[in-house]
Parts: C-alpha cells; structure tokens; sequence
C-alpha cells in the first residue's frame, strides 16, 4: 500500500522533547487533581459516569438473573392457572403490602442518603439517613421470617412433607416453589444490600463523602433500587393473584 | 462533581406516587375483573418501576448510554419471555407432534 509506506516515510519518529504541551496538561500538571480521581479517567464527572456505566451493565445481569425466575413463574402459571390462583390465595395479602410499604419508604431514604452525601452534608445525617435505610430494610426482613416461619408450620414448604388441603397440590407445589426460590432470592439481596450499606454507613461515619465524591453511596444506591424494583413486581404476582379463586372460575 | 442533585419536594412526591401505585394494586386485585387484573396489576408495576429507576436511580439525569444499557436488560428479558412462551404456547399445534 503506498500511502502506508508514506505514512512511514513521513513518521517523525518518537519526540524526545516535546515541544508545547496542551493547555489540558498543563492545568493538570499545575493544579491538584481530586484524590479520588483516578489517572485513567479525565475528571470527577467522566469517572463517576463510568461507575454509574458499570453498575448498571451489573443490574442488567441481575435483571437477567431474576428473569429466568419470572420466565419460570410464567411458564408455569401459564401450565396451572387455577393452581396457582388457589396457592396464592394462602399467602397474606397483608403482609405482602405492608413489605411493599416498607421497602418503598426505605427506597426514599435511600435517596435521600445520595443526596445527602451530594450535598455535602454532616456525616451524622449522611449515617443517619443511611441507618434509616437499614433499618427499614431489615423490617422487611423481619416480616419476611415470620412469613416463612407460618408457611413451615403449615406445611406449605416443598418437599417430602407439602401438604395442600386445597384441589391442586401438585400445582400449589409448583407455586411454593416458586414462591421460595423468588422471595428467597429477593431476601439474600436484601442481605447483601444490608452488608453493603453498614460498609458505606461506616465510610460515610468517616466523612469519607462529600459534593466532590459519592461514587460509592450513589452506586450502592442503584443496587437498593433495583432490589426494590424486583418486589415491586414480586408482591402482585406472588400475593395477588388469587383474590377471586372460588368466584367464577 | 456534577451530578444531578434533585430537590427533595420531587423523591418525596415520587414516594407519595409509589405508595398510592401500591395501594392501587391492592385495591385493583380485590376487584374481580377476570384476565384483566393481570394487565392492571402488571400496568401499575411497570409505572412504579419506571418511577423508581427514572428518578430515585436518576437514570433520568444519567447520559444516553446508560439509558440505552438499562433500557437493554428490559428488552432482552422481554425476547426471553417471547420466544420461550412462543414455544410452550404453540405446542400441539400441527396433530401428531406434541409428544
């Protein structure tokens, strides 16, 4: 190819000395970066698109890794539909709705924990929005033990000893199946959010987090939210769906 | 750093919207509308998540990538949904081959 080879014939080769830097070097170079910025990136602002970027493509596979759960629940109800109305009908619509409450008002302090952090508030408050959160979350929690504690007593865990008074027990196994491996996926997320929000509460104690950076709540932030999101779509689907069994089916 | 900063008016009228979504829900599924409960139950779903993911995960304020990579993962779960439904659901169809 001729234009290579001019290419070549033409290339300086390497500059020993530089002979102008840009003016973007040179106001690097004079002024002190963040500490927190790291080199590859070129600012505070690129650095926490990139986190934000990154923990969302992270989200995209949890939506996937719930989805092969929902895809299940699907198949399975479009395959029992009366079943499943039946089996859903033994769950407590009201503790159901009162989780949904609690996780949402735990989504709001969760926000306003970013914000906090983004507006450079006291570490006190920042900790305090952050325990608001935590405490929420393990309510949910709470409720969730003694849901589960009833659903042992009564039998309804699959398994050798499933017992379903009801006309479809094969189908209301398949639904408590389900019901386990989705809410019990669902509670060790919340888990881990717990985990991950008593590290960020003792960073934010720290002062580690002010306007300039809050890469770590905002991001920490987003798991809590997309752990929301999944009850959202958990609570009718689970608890819901069988509020008319017996009437006109 | 330059990251939106919502005013706390705004996650507090989102959380209002979200609280009255779920009472919503409640309320919906105790009226006996048939097949059509799923679709008002799901309907009221998919706004409460997109409240959440638009404005408590400031996707809203977040750059176009990211809207596309968070738009992704809905979209590939809804190819999932279909082409695996497509299979269970026409089943039988032609006499002689479900099996």
């Amino acid at each position: 190819m001729p234009d290579s080879r001019m290419h070549a014939e033409h290339y300086p080769g390497p500059l020993h000395n530089p002979p102008v830097r840009s003016a973007e070097v040179q106001r690097s170079a004079s002024h002190a970066h963040h500490p927190k910025l790291q080199h590859h990136f070129d600012d505070m602002d690129q650095q926490l698109e990139a986190s934000t970027l990154g923990m969302w493509v992270f989200l995209v596979t949890e939506i996937m890794f719930f989805g092969g759960l929902f895809m299940a629940y699907l198949m399975y109800r479009w395959a029992n539909p009366t079943a499943f109305q039946e089996a859903s009908a033994h769950l407590n619509k009201f503790w159901g709705a009162v989780n949904t409450i609690v996780l949402i008002v735990s989504s709001l302090t969760m926000a306003m924990a970013v914000r906090s952090a983004q507006t450079s508030a006291r570490p006190r408050t920042q900790v305090a929005w952050l325990l608001a959160t935590m405490s929420f979350g393990t309510a949910f929690l709470g409720v969730k033990v003694v849901e589960y504690s009833d659903k042992f007593q009564h039998h309804l865990v699959p398994g050798p000893h499933f017992q379903w008074p009801g006309q479809y027990p094969a189908g209301a196994e398949i639904f408590y199946s389900l019901y386990f491996c989705m809410t019990g996926l669902h509670a060790i997320h919340m888990i881990i959010g717990l985990g991950l929000m008593t590290v960020i509460a003792i960073m934010a104690g720290r002062g580690k987090f002010n306007g300039a950076y809050y890469t770590p709540v905002e991001i920490s932030g987003l798991y809590w939210h997309f752990v929301d999101i999944v009850w959202i779509f958990l609570f009718p689907l689970l608890y819901l769906i069988g509020a008319h069994y017996g009437a006109g089916h | 750093m330059s990251g939106h900063i919502a005013s706390p008016k705004l996650y507090y009228a989102v959380f209002f919207a979200l609280i009255v979504g779920t009472v919503l829900t409640y309320l919906a599924a105790l009226v006996d509308f048939g097949f059509f409960n799923n679709v008002v139950m799901l309907a009221i779903a998919f706004a409460k998540a997109s409240l959440v993911i638009l404005f408590f995960m400031g996707v809203r304020w977040n750059s176009r990538l990211t809207w596309i990579v968070a738009a992704s993962g809905f979209f590939f779960l809804l190819i999932m949904f279909a082409i695996t439904m497509s299979d269970y659901m026409s089943r039988g169809w032609v006499p002689g081959t479900l099996k």
